[in-house]
């Protein structure tokens, strides 16, 4: 026979598991198949003009759908960045990894992703890096089609060129 | 022609990494019985709730506000549940006073939480969405790169960071609720804490917190009868911004520097260093005190810093910011805002024991959150004008 | 009190679920709409407020990303219930009270079709004792409405009435999801889902969204030729043990249509936020409804459940017939959690000049 439990019980686990199919949007779609196709395209706000990237089927300052394409080049400027030491579940890289705000060319505003093949100590501000994509195989509609950014080694773009976009 | 608006009872948790000691309803339950016994009110006085907290994710519960009805004393009464991200705090305060100010209620319990040890604070907040490479490591990871922009804007030295981090944890010592109570935290051991998100030091961020805010908020007529001195709303104000815009400056949000004009304005302040006598301010990474400071109107742009490495924003400074400790000292991301708002409040009615601030009888309350987006605040007095 | 009316209502033209068109895609039309019938510029609108539910979204901070179809820029007053958007209209509504501002934008969105609603509602129960049951809704609807049929006179005759009722008026909504001709002998016909409600007593799983525009008093007149004056708006929770309440009543929606003063006049139109069949009986004693009263002629939940839209729907399609003449007086609910826990009522009416 068993004994009586004397102690409180003071936590129960209790594990959640819930799945979701995400929906990309029209948007997002359009711009991850030209991912896929090794192309990136944003898209134009038809009154503000900005181009924005990864599109987000409406212009978060006017409000109003943007459909306009526009393609960008692969290669851009780092405007900031952090290193990350932390690790964490999931993680696409192994610690310590610079995560960097990229605005590519003929973008308005940024965006995030991991900047590789350099040691992290040297990452600049307007440091100017280039798209790594993986091999055509591999290549799908997901930002994962990109590895990382590396650096082109242009000369860094000057301050005033990025301090409006970071 | 709106009514006023004060804070009579103020309660809150003692704010600690895992409240293994009590369910979520047990945690909200003793902010607010704090802040009803403050009141000298009972359950039975209040006429309405106004709740908020972060994301779900945080505890598994979805909706909190149905399973804690019982718990709240709401049975019969209205209930909403406000969340704004980060900034949820303080805008479920500021929905709080609409109540009053409005006429609709007189005597409302407004109550901020998060018991982020339910369930796995970083991954809620890494979620893994589909589509993009999962790089941003938590909030930090996504704050850092704008630290790094201020710091190259303002030309500020390094050492600043870890000044308001040393500050706001012995701060935190006069403050018997604040999660973190590091005896002995100086400079050097700061210094020698590791760099998480590159420039941000292990100790220069905040905690993973349980904790929940109460207070309870009543018409003009009500506040007469209070016992204890109330903490007069003179003003309230928030403002959004889409998180990626162009045009945004995430290091010093037209948000943040609008809502700031909109309360100052309502308040009556014109020159918010001489006429804010202490601020709590929403800190959770430590270059974000100079970076709302310049935000918020109480130094130049790329100045901010300055006031942090002279000391002017220190416990006994002319500007003390953060005397409870703040955000890097007690973080339970719901109820952080209303700690702010609650905080300032208990200034100016002189109950904030040891780590009171002398003559303190206007103070602002600030919280923020998102991606830099949402700001809401509130300025109190110790008079009614 | 400042009067303050709804000058507005859009809502998506499909609920069906939608796998093309993500929650802002969804929300920006709709927004886009009713800002643009309510003739006030968005820039002007002085106040944003929505309903939406991470959970549903699969995300936190799901409702930050809608904001780009508001257009935030400059820096909006704005706010966030994670509640039905019917809550966010009682928070704009209450905003307006205090006479800075003048007009309010609410919406509200939901694809309650990424997830298993099912499995994700379940978390709405007590996390220690009932949530770990995974007690889907549909199970805990069928607790109150067995207890309904076994108490009070009530048969399955009664649950397919409204079920045909609701599938004929939808056929005059062009939004509805869910519209036929069925009689009550084939509804029930059909087999249980959770005995004794069938799959047509459930709510078909939905995406979309709608939005409101209120204003107040002069501002209202100015703009509409018909605005929906808001009465009288209440709110009211009832405990959330499910042992410890009568589940063949709603104490907490009699209060909020008392409070909201329902009664002080007939109604002619009322929408009720009754997912399940057997909701409807409930709520018409409730409130206080009888059958002078056109009953969802949207159609109402049983035809198209938006979750997180639901209840500001009902709020819009009862002020659309106010707006369009069709109506005098309206009664609008919205509920939320198991079993009716949590009840909004909204009394709507038309007044002279």
């Amino acid at each position: 026979m068993t004994e009586p439990r004397t102690e409180p019980v003071r936590k129960i686990r209790t594990p959640i598991r819930l799945d979701y199919t995400m929906t990309a949007g029209e948007a997002q779609s359009r711009f991850l198949r030209q991912i896929a196709n090794r192309k990136i395209f944003g898209q134009r706000c038809p009154e503000c003009e900005k181009v924005y990237v990864p599109p987000r089927g409406s212009c978060p300052t006017c409000g109003i759908a943007t459909r306009d394409e526009v393609e960008l080049a692969d290669q851009g400027t780092v405007t900031t960045f952090c290193i990350v030491n932390i690790p964490f579940a999931g993680a696409a890289v192994e610690v310590p990894y610079v995560c960097a705000s990229v605005l590519l060319d003929g973008a308005d505003i940024t965006l995030f992703h991991l900047v590789q093949e350099v040691p992290v100590d040297e990452v600049r501000m307007g440091m100017r890096v280039e798209a790594v994509w993986v091999p055509p195989e591999e290549r799908g509609p997901t930002l994962e089609s990109i590895k990382h950014f590396r650096p082109t080694g242009e000369p860094d773009a000057p301050y005033d060129a990025y301090k409006d976009r970071m | 022609m709106a009514e006023w608006c004060a804070v009579t009872g103020i309660g809150q948790t003692k704010h600690g990494a895992r409240r293994g000691d009590v369910s979520i309803a047990g945690l909200v339950r003793e902010a607010a019985t704090r802040a009803l016994e403050d009141a000298e009110m009972t359950w039975r006085d209040i006429e309405a709730m106004v709740i908020g907290k972060a994301p779900d994710m945080f505890e598994g519960v979805m909706m909190p506000e149905l399973y804690l009805a019982d718990a709240l004393g709401a049975v019969g009464k209205p209930i909403i549940r406000v969340h704004t991200a980060g900034s949820v705090g303080g805008s479920t305060a500021v929905v709080a006073t609409h109540l009053i100010h409005s006429g609709v209620h007189e005597r409302v319990l407004t109550l901020a939480f998060e018991k982020q040890s339910e369930s796995d604070t970083m991954w809620a907040l890494s979620s893994r969405l589909p589509f993009a490479p999962p790089i941003v490591a938590g909030a930090g990871g996504y704050f850092a790169p704008h630290v790094r922009a201020y710091i190259r804007r303002s030309g500020a030295p390094a050492h600043v960071g870890m000044e308001v981090a040393v500050k706001d944890r012995l701060n935190a010592l006069r403050n018997p609720y604040a999660h973190l109570h590091m005896e002995g935290i100086n400079l050097e051991m700061v210094a020698a804490s590791p760099m998480l998100w590159d420039p941000i030091r292990y100790l220069e961020a905040c905690p993973s917190s349980d904790g929940a805010c109460a207070m309870v908020l009543t018409n003009e007529a009500n506040a007469g009868r209070a016992p204890k001195p109330p903490a007069w709303v003179l003003g309230t104000a928030m403002r959004s911004e889409p998180v990626m815009a162009y045009g945004r400056d995430q290091v010093n949000p037209q948000a943040g520097r609008d809502c700031a004009a909109d309360v100052y304005r309502e308040a009556g302040i014109t020159n918010p260093r001489k006429d804010i006598d202490v601020a709590e301010i929403y800190v959770p990474f430590s270059w974000y005190e100079p970076m709302w400071l310049e935000n918020l109107g109480f130094a130049s742009q790329n100045e901010g810093w300055k006031l942090v490495d002279d000391g002017v924003t220190a416990f006994a400074g002319e500007m003390p910011i953060n005397p409870s400790g703040g955000v890097l000292s007690s973080n339970p991301i719901g109820a952080s805002g209303m700690l702010r708002f609650a905080e300032a409040a208990m200034q100016v009615r002189g109950q904030a024991g040891e780590h009171q601030i002398n003559d303190a009888k206007v103070a602002l309350g600030h919280a923020y959150g998102g991606g830099s987006q949402y700001f809401a605040m509130w300025v109190v007095g110790s008079e009614k004008p | 009190m400042r009067d303050v009316a709804v000058v507005s209502f859009a809502q998506s033209t499909s609920f069906a679920p939608d796998p093309l068109r993500n929650e802002v895609e969804l929300l920006l039309p709709v927004m886009n709409e009713a800002v643009e019938r309510s003739g006030i510029p968005k820039k002007e609108i002085g106040f944003t407020v929505s309903g939406s539910c991470d959970y549903l979204a699969g995300a936190p901070f799901s409702f930050v990303s809608a904001l780009d179809a508001v257009g935030a820029w400059p820096p909006i007053i704005e706010s966030h219930v994670e509640m039905d958007g019917a809550w966010a209209l009682y928070e704009a509504w209450v905003r307006l009270q205090v006479s800075d501002i003048d007009s309010a934008l609410v919406y509200a969105f939901g694809k309650s079709s990424i997830g298993d609603t099912n499995e994700i509602l379940t978390l709405q129960h007590d996390p220690y004792y009932v949530a770990p049951l995974w007690p889907d809704p549909v199970s805990i609807a069928a607790l109150q409405a067995r207890a309904l049929l076994e108490s009070d006179g009530y048969s399955e005759s009664d649950l397919a009435n409204i079920v045909a009722r609701s599938h004929k008026s939808a056929m005059s909504n062009s939004s509805a999801q869910r519209t036929s001709e069925t009689s009550v002998e084939q509804l029930l016909s059909a087999p249980y889902t959770v005995s004794p409600l069938r799959e047509h007593d459930c709510p078909p799983v939905s995406d979309g969204a709608a939005a409101v525009v209120l204003a107040t008093g002069d501002l209202a007149r100015r703009i509409s030729e018909r605005p929906a004056w808001i009465a009288g708006i209440d709110h009211r929770i009832d405990s959330h043990s499910l042992g410890a309440r009568d589940l063949t009543s709603s104490p907490s929606a009699a209060l909020a249509a008392r409070n909201a003063g329902a009664n002080q006049g007939p109604v002619d139109v009322a929408e009720l936020h009754a997912q399940f069949s057997h909701e409807e009986l409930i709520l018409r004693r409730a409130i206080g409804l009888d059958n002078g009263t056109a009953f969802n002629p949207s159609g109402g939940p049983l035809c198209a459940n938006p979750i997180m839209a639901t209840g500001l729907i009902r709020i819009g399609e009862a002020a659309s017939r106010i707006m369009d003449g069709s109506a005098s007086r309206a009664v609008a609910h919205a509920s939320s959690g198991p079993c009716l826990q949590q009840n909004l009522v909204c009394v709507l009416e038309a007044r002279d000049g």
